[in-house]
């Protein structure tokens, strides 16, 4: 019997009546009594140096309050990057700065080069066209493999190169995986790309800033997946302001997916601005701009090679990596394609020897940063791309090869850094050949065939690993923060609650799906538990939602807090009973004592602690409220196998998406509903780029796709129903709900079981394509078919 | 400046707007209805989605002075007279239908016009009406099968939960 509420249970989620009746307060909604408006002034070319820029005209225009240009933050920090790598030699990788507006060069489409503040929108943008400005057009690098060659023009002036670092993980020894490939049987070499992507949240950014003389205060309400990380890397590292004179606000955001966890010029400009004008301002990103500001996902250029036995057991994998770090270096891009992507190598398979190589690149383009799934859906799409083209090269079943090379016990340490503490990646795969019906496939195909079309299977396996900890070892590999999160629990005096969390939700329905814990852990409704979140005033300190994270980590923050709740709601309710604390039992919403029929419910209990005339003073404080801060000992690994068929038209090259299975194994899981949600969008999101979705630059480094006209996303008849299966369930050993994470998986999982189902239906018609990269658009089918 | 005067949800309202101002901005900026967003500049996401003479128009396409005289009909005017959710936003929350809420506006705007003039429509006629709204959250899955559900059709026998 599904529950109805509690851990387990589909609870409806209640953020939906605000946003079903046009309730919701998202940052656009919000306006300051005598705001301003930003117009930024962005670049139209992709490098070029800036000999002078003349705003004395737009300064005289209507309305206009100030014009600002990058002369204006001289002497304020830059736009730090949060994750410092260090390459292969022991050295820092290479790290330029990033000015709030541009200084000296513009170096991709849409670097901002100016800014104005006027009294309507409308007059900002007309004086923004009265800007004068000199910038010598240079040179685009923006091809990778350009960009990474001696001599070739530099983004950066003050750097060596164009390259990042250059880093190495696994087997260092060269001559150790040379060996391992020479000694192989068989040898399957794959070259492809992971095409660049934007994230398109459907909420464009928006900062509102105001700032109070009178308290010197500032408040920023910003579309941001983390408030307090964007309070802290503001005040500590870009405007050197006071954390504590700051509030950072996210309200209802709309969506993010990676892209709303960086700190953004336009965050920190709007800051500094709503003093320098001594107005609040409001900037409101347009889709265009979005196109050229937010940053960008993947762009990865890959050659993996992969060794077997000659009883097709894997014994070595070697990648080398270009991966895009666009022109400046975002607040986690140099995280993603080293320890988000490398360490993700050995898959669901017991590889003994791995060499994973990355070389971060320099180019004219805009940042590139985490997008949902972030490194690890570049991992799994050459993983398991190139298992699935070795299958074909020797004969035998994907589904077997993958099986025969699964890690099958745990805790399982990788070649690659990582421990698993758990999995059942055959028990999952059983999920899913039943739940996909692959044992029907066959008659599905001739089905296809009759009616003149191609079908295909492409089976995958994914791992990811979430919740990314424990602080003090990402601290050593590089990261510049702590990865823990908190929660506040406080308890009202008629036994309502609010909790106050770290986490952010912004469509993942935290505050249902928290609250069902709390609910659960002390046995009363569910309605009188309340989340708050998203205010750094409101709040303990947070870092925010992404990775998959929020209820493996800033969860397991709230179950602690809770736990010391009912930890000392016990001791008064002994005190109540006149009983020893240790015979006390809380079921249901009352305390009772056992082996007795007395008790006292959650509610007197809780008004004791607030009224405490009959009250343990001498031993405890009244009130009842208790934080606690998360550290978890280890990521979480949730892990899954997808599939996918498709049907190829053989005029067109058209392809079509018959079905979508996904089994995934999540741990346990405290709202299967939204938990199913999470993989829906995932998966559209990976149809999104295995069919439709590419971030295309010229040789000039214009961006072609930057509108929905030119950018194809995903909509309602590009994608079928999904099934989606979550019954294989090994609970993460570590946090206290056994939870491991759902957000991502079906951005990670997802493209490659496109791509392999394509392949396998072109092999059947009888081509001899072994790989097409994505987006598999009909255009790049067709030619792979006649050419 | 212009004076618009229209019907936005059964009451009279008017203002004062430029030519240039879109219909988009006047329900949000100039009436406070802050439920009709707007996802992008050229027509294309969806999220601006309003009813229009009963018709559903994306009203970022529509300028304020285009929609004089007209009965408007938005996202907070859809709930049942006693503020209870309507069939449609009903099965939105029933079959998790949205998840971040941005594309939600016009996505229901856009069903109850797909449902006014289809009552019954096939899963392949949802998704082809869904054409011009964009959501980056759901995959689809939840908002087609809450369609479905709203024109009374079993949706029990699609696959998950
Ligand atoms: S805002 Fe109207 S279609 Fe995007
Ligand atoms: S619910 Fe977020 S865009 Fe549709």
């Amino acid at each position: 019997m599904p529950k109805d509420s509690g851990i387990g249970a589909s609870s409806k989620r209640r953020e939906d009546v605000r946003f079903l009746t046009g309730a919701g307060n998202y940052t656009d909604d919000i306006n300051i009594h005598g705001q301003a408006y930003v117009y930024f002034l962005r670049s139209d070319i992709a490098h070029g140096r800036i000999n002078s820029i003349d705003t004395a005209d737009a300064e005289a225009m209507p309305g206009v309050v100030r014009v600002f240009t990058g002369a204006d933050f001289e002497g304020v920090g830059g736009m730090p990057c949060g994750w410092q790598v260090t390459d292969r030699h022991g050295q820092p990788m290479q790290e330029p700065p990033h000015p709030i507006l541009a200084q000296g060069k513009v170096r991709h489409v849409g670097d901002p080069i100016a800014a104005v503040v006027a009294d309507s929108l409308e007059q900002a943008r007309d004086a923004a066209e009265a800007i004068a400005f000199d910038i010598e057009e240079l040179p685009a690098v923006v091809d990778m493999r350009e960009a990474a060659k001696g001599g070739a023009t530099k983004v950066h002036d003050d750097l060596t190169s164009n390259i990042c670092y250059d880093w190495v993980l696994g087997e260092t020894d060269d001559a150790k995986v040379d060996e391992v490939f020479q000694n192989a049987a068989h040898v399957t070499t794959l070259e492809l790309t992971n095409n660049r992507l934007v994230a398109n949240p459907m909420e464009p950014r928006v900062c509102v800033a105001e700032y109070s003389r009178g308290t010197d205060e500032y408040t920023l309400y910003t579309t941001s997946q983390n408030p307090h990380v964007i309070r802290l890397l503001m005040c500590a590292f870009v405007l050197g302001l006071p954390e504590h004179k700051v509030r950072v606000v996210a309200p209802d955001v709309g969506g993010g997916f990676g892209t709303k966890i960086f700190h953004y010029a336009e965050e920190a400009f709007c800051t500094f601005a709503a003093k320098a004008c001594n107005r609040p301002v409001k900037w409101t990103a347009s889709r265009s701009e979005a196109f050229m500001s937010d940053a960008q996902g993947r762009d990865h250029v890959t050659k993996i090679e992969l060794a077997l036995d000659s009883d097709n057991n894997f014994v070595g994998l070697r990648t080398d990596t270009l991966a895009n770090m666009g022109a400046y270096l975002s607040t986690f891009s140099s995280s993603v394609p080293t320890w988000l992507h490398g360490t993700l190598m050995a898959g669901n398979y017991k590889t003994p020897v791995i060499q994973v190589n990355v070389k971060a690149i320099f180019t004219n383009t805009v940042p590139v940063d985490a997008y949902r799934g972030a490194g690890r859906p570049e991992a799994t799409f050459q993983l398991e791309r190139v298992i699935d083209k070795a299958a074909r090269e020797l004969g035998v079943d994907p589904i077997k090869l993958r099986r025969q090379n699964f890690i099958t016990e745990f805790p399982y340490d990788t070649p690659v850094a990582l421990t698993y503490d758990t999995g059942d990646y055959n028990g999952t795969m059983d999920k899913l050949e039943a739940a996909a019906d692959i044992a029907g496939f066959p008659a599905r195909r001739a089905e296809s065939e009759a009616r003149g079309k191609l079908r295909g299977l492409g089976v995958n396996c994914y791992i990811e690993a979430c919740g990314i900890a424990p602080s003090n070892i990402v601290g050593m590999l590089g990261a510049r923060a702590g990865l823990y999160d908190a929660a506040t629990v406080r308890v009202n005096a008629t036994g309502t609650i609010s909790v106050m969390v770290g986490a952010h939700s912004h469509g993942q329905g935290h505050e249902t799906a928290f609250p069902q814990v709390v609910a659960e852990m002390i046995g009363i409704d569910e309605s009188m538990v309340e989340i708050v979140h998203g205010d750094t005033s409101k709040i303990p300190f947070g870092m925010g939602t992404y990775g998959s994270r929020s209820l493996a980590v800033c969860g397991s923050a709230m179950v602690r807090a809770t736990e010391k709740i009912i930890n000392k709601a016990k001791k008064i309710a002994a005190h109540l009973l006149e009983a020893s604390e240790a015979d006390i039992e809380l079921k249901d919403g009352q305390f009772t004592v056992a082996g007795t029929d007395k008790s006292v419910a959650w509610g007197d209990v809780t008004l004791t602690a607030y009224v405490p005339h009959n009250f343990p003073l001498e031993d405890i404080e009244p009130g009842l409220e208790e934080t606690a801060f998360y550290d978890p000992a280890n990521f979480t690994f949730p892990a899954g196998a997808y599939a996918c068929e498709v049907e190829v038209d053989p005029e067109t090259g058209k392809v079509t998406i018959e079905r979508f299975t996904a089994a995934d194994d999540f741990g346990n899981i405290v709202n299967p509903m939204i938990v199913d949600g999470q993989v829906h969008g995932g998966i559209g999101q990976g149809i999104g780029q295995a069919l439709l979705e590419n971030c295309v630059y010229d040789e000039n480094g214009q961006l072609l796709s930057a509108s929905y006209m030119d950018y194809a996303m995903p909509r309602a008849d590009d994608v079928p129903f999904y099934t989606v299966d979550h019954s294989s369930q090994t609970p993460c050993t570590h946090n206290p709900l056994g939870v491991k994470g759902c957000g991502e998986a079906g951005a990670i999982g997802s493209p490659p079981a496109v791509v392999n189902a394509v392949i396998d239906a072109l092999q059947s018609g009888g081509k001899t394509v072994d790989h097409i990269d994505m987006p598999v658009s009909p255009s790049r089918v067709w030619a792979a078919m006649n050419g | 400046m212009a004076q618009v005067s229209m019907t936005v949800n059964g009451k009279s309202v008017s203002g004062d707007v430029e030519g240039r101002t879109l219909l988009s901005s006047f329900l949000r900026d100039h009436l406070s209805l802050t439920g009709t967003h707007v996802g992008c500049d050229t027509g294309q996401c969806g999220a601006c989605v309003v009813h229009v003479n009963g018709e559903s128009v994306k009203s970022c396409n529509m300028l304020a002075v285009e929609a004089d005289g007209a009965e408007v009909g938005t996202i907070e005017g859809q709930a049942n007279p006693d503020g209870s959710l309507n069939v449609i936003q009903q099965a939105f929350q029933e079959h998790h239908g949205l998840q971040c809420g941005f594309c939600t506006p016009g996505m229901v705007m856009s069903a109850a016009a797909l449902l006014k003039e289809n009552p019954k429509p096939t899963e392949a006629e949802i998704r082809e009406y869904l054409e011009g709204n964009i959501c980056r959250c759901t995959g689809y899955h939840n908002i087609v099968k809450a369609i479905m559900a709203a024109s009374g059709q079993d949706v029990g026998a699609i696959a998950a939960e």
